[in-house]
């Protein structure tokens, strides 16, 4: 074939192009379109011709994609939904998208282009266009606001509350995830160590202790803020609860993953429990350890907006959120959305970052992909 | 008995510990209703059993939960609005619904992304960072939004549920799929296997021990999601709605009902697909 592509990549050409060639014939017909719109989707018609005269970069493709998106976004009418046709351009983007991402992994894998940098790009490439869909489709099909804001509303109320988001940012995470975290964390792991000395503790705890964590624990949230009040205090205990017993079970399983052999080796050093703990075991258990750490991460910020769900000061995520809802100011709940989203990423990412200094010889740190 | 004795220990410490903390929490209160009813010098053991009898205790004894379970399951008819059973039954249907859906998801994208390279590179770092997301937290606007829609009832929750449990599946089965060692593809490659053959004799048996493991992680969530997106739907029952209006009324022993029947419910959900698992495993030959 021609265009040197593979089935699905021939397909996606001929989608992508052929969608093209409809959004202009939709722009001659109708003659209301944008000029730029007009050139891009012009362009992207002419990739077509890679069917009969010779194969066509990818990054051409790309920059298809990038035209006929931004061509699109800017001639989105506003207040009225966008013209007929213009579906077709979206739809022609979104081929040129995924034909670019998919001949650029095929690059990859040959190795004719660095994957480091390279790999960031395609999962970089799928957010981005994600987020040009669901904006086309939301001031394009005229969806109410109430249902689902545009992301450029969401980001404009994102930057106007900056100061609404940054106290809630501070109450819910900074007093009720954090203090949370380590206390439930740390819990979790000084019962794992003691618990390990006692072969019958440990036969009796593991089982209750994997039972615990497949429990919904996030019921208690109602009982902690009878317990402990309404400010970050019973959040915080939520937080504990819901962390514990993932690191328990975590961390008695990782103090069990130093070999015999390895702990023969520590016997022959004449080294004394805690030696063989501090030297061998604990960094052994190191992968387990942060596996749990990675849960925790989400799992307390989830347990501190829920039980803000069941009363809190007038400041918080949850808060917002749930009044928000109420009070259908949903492009403010977005950004809260946006905000815990990025916490949560951020919060998970660091650990990511730690854990790959701290297990460094770990062979799934070592290793290519994980 | 080895490994019942054990347990047993640690349960009946538990309960013990319990029952003491019941005494010490409500005390405070009760030396209030024992002042006020001119009750004085009243003997340790009869003290203890006041605590553990009280109306709105902070935290309730244990027996109190189970007799309330009792007679919220049992005592009243299936169809009224106090009956835990009903209650639970709405979850249970939301959390099964759910589950299959994200069950379903999260095997149709594994398969997707093991067999295409591209879908691997852009959809899984987004998979992965689609969990720290905390979507229970927007589980009320989901909920709302979608009622906006039309889509009421079960539906909005069964969403919630399954945008949690599809992501253990996917990461399971991403693992299982690619399970499969050279050596075995190579074997169906001398076979002439097309694609299909390979999925369907290799890599799905080879899979399933995987696929287990994540639906017993994914239906404990998916329970999860089911009981919080309940809370922003008072009308719509289910533990989540007992939780939340045991939490405003100040009954605890209506809470802690709840939060047992879902702790019930988890746990017998995840011990059916253990069994199906065992049954599976013994059906494919798969060693223990």
């Amino acid at each position: 074939m021609k265009s040197g592509l593979t089935l699905l990549q021939s397909l996606l050409a001929l989608l992508a192009g052929g969608m093209a060639l409809c959004g202009l014939i939709g722009a001659a017909i109708s003659a209301d379109a944008e000029i730029l719109l007009t050139v891009a989707v012009g362009l992207g018609a002419l990739t077509l011709a890679r069917f009969f005269f010779r194969p066509i970069s990818l990054w051409l493709d790309g920059l298809a994609a990038v035209l006929i998106a931004v061509a699109l976004v800017l001639a989105l009418p506003r207040g009225s939904a966008m013209p007929g046709h213009y579906w077709f351009a979206m739809v022609s983007a979104w081929a040129f998208a995924w034909l670019f991402v998919d001949q650029l992994s095929g690059e990859i894998r040959k190795g004719t282009v660095p994957r480091k940098t390279m790999g960031l790009l395609i999962p970089a490439v799928f957010g981005v266009a994600l987020l040009v869909v669901w904006e086309i489709v939301t001031r394009g099909a005229n969806v109410p606001p109430v249902l689902l804001p545009a992301p450029s509303a969401i980001g404009a109320q994102l930057a106007n509350s900056a100061p609404i988001l940054w106290a809630d940012f501070v109450q819910t995470f900074i007093k009720s995830v954090i203090p949370g975290y380590i206390i439930g964390c740390l819990a979790g792991l000084i019962v794992a160590i003691a618990v390990d000395r006692s072969p019958f503790l440990k036969a009796g705890l593991l089982p209750i202790g994997n039972f615990m964590s497949a429990l919904p624990i996030i019921g208690i949230a109602p009982i902690m803020v009878m317990w402990f009040g309404f400010d970050w205090q019973s959040k915080a205990a939520v937080v504990v609860a819901m962390t514990f017993f993932p690191m328990l079970v975590n961390t008695v399983a990782g103090l069990n993953a130093a070999s015999s052999i390895e702990r023969d080796l520590m016997r022959t050093y004449a080294a004394n429990y805690w030696q063989t703990l501090l030297k061998l075991r604990l960094p052994a258990a190191g992968p387990f350890i942060f596996n749990a750490l990675k849960i925790n991460s989400t799992l307390a910020l989830i347990g501190a907006i829920v039980a803000e769900f069941f009363g809190t000061p007038v400041v918080g995520m949850g808060f917002r959120i749930s009044t928000g809802v109420g009070r259908l100011a949903i492009d403010l709940v977005w950004a809260e959305i946006a905000v815990a989203a990025i916490a949560g990423s951020a919060f998970y990412g660091v650990i990511a970052l730690i854990e790959r200094g701290v297990t460094f010889w770990h062979p799934s740190v070592r290793g290519g992909r994980a | 008995m080895n490994r019942v004795l054990p347990i047993l220990t640690i349960l009946v410490a538990i309960l013990a510990f319990w029952y003491a903390a019941a005494i010490w929490m409500n005390a405070p209160w009760q030396n209030i209703l024992n002042g006020r009813a001119n009750l004085e010098n009243v003997p340790f053991m009869e003290f203890a059993a006041q605590t553990w009898a009280q109306d709105k205790p902070v935290l309730p004894a244990p027996h109190q939960v189970v007799s309330e379970i009792w007679n919220a399951t049992m005592g009243l008819e299936f169809t009224s609005r106090r009956s835990l059973a009903l209650h639970a039954w709405i979850t249970l249907s939301a959390t099964l619904l759910g589950f299959v859906f994200g069950t379903a998801l999260g095997v149709v994208l594994a398969v997707a992304i093991v067999h295409n390279d591209a879908t691997d590179r852009s959809l899984m770092p987004w998979i992965i960072a689609s969990q720290t997301i905390p979507i229970l937290a927007i589980a009320p606007m989901v909920v709302v939004g979608l009622g906006a829609v039309g889509l009421t009832g079960l539906v909005p929750k069964a969403l919630i549920s399954m945008y949690l449990s599809f992501f253990p599946v996917v990461v399971g089965m991403v693992k299982g799929l690619r399970s499969p060692e050279t050596i075995q593809l190579d074997l169906m490659r001398t076979y002439d296997a097309n694609p299909w053959q390979v999925f369907w004799k290799l890599r799905w048996p080879a899979a399933l021990p995987m696929l287990f493991a994540s639906m017993k992680v994914g239906i404990a969530i998916s329970l999860i999601g089911a009981v919080v997106a309940e809370l922003s739907n008072a009308a719509g029952g289910g533990l989540g709605v007992r939780l939340l209006t045991g939490s405003y009324n100040g009954q605890t022993i209506q809470i802690w009902a709840a939060l047992f029947i879902a702790a019930g419910l988890a746990a017998v959900l995840v011990a059916i697909v253990g069994a199906a698992e065992k049954f599976v495993n013994a059906r494919i030959g798969v060693r223990a």
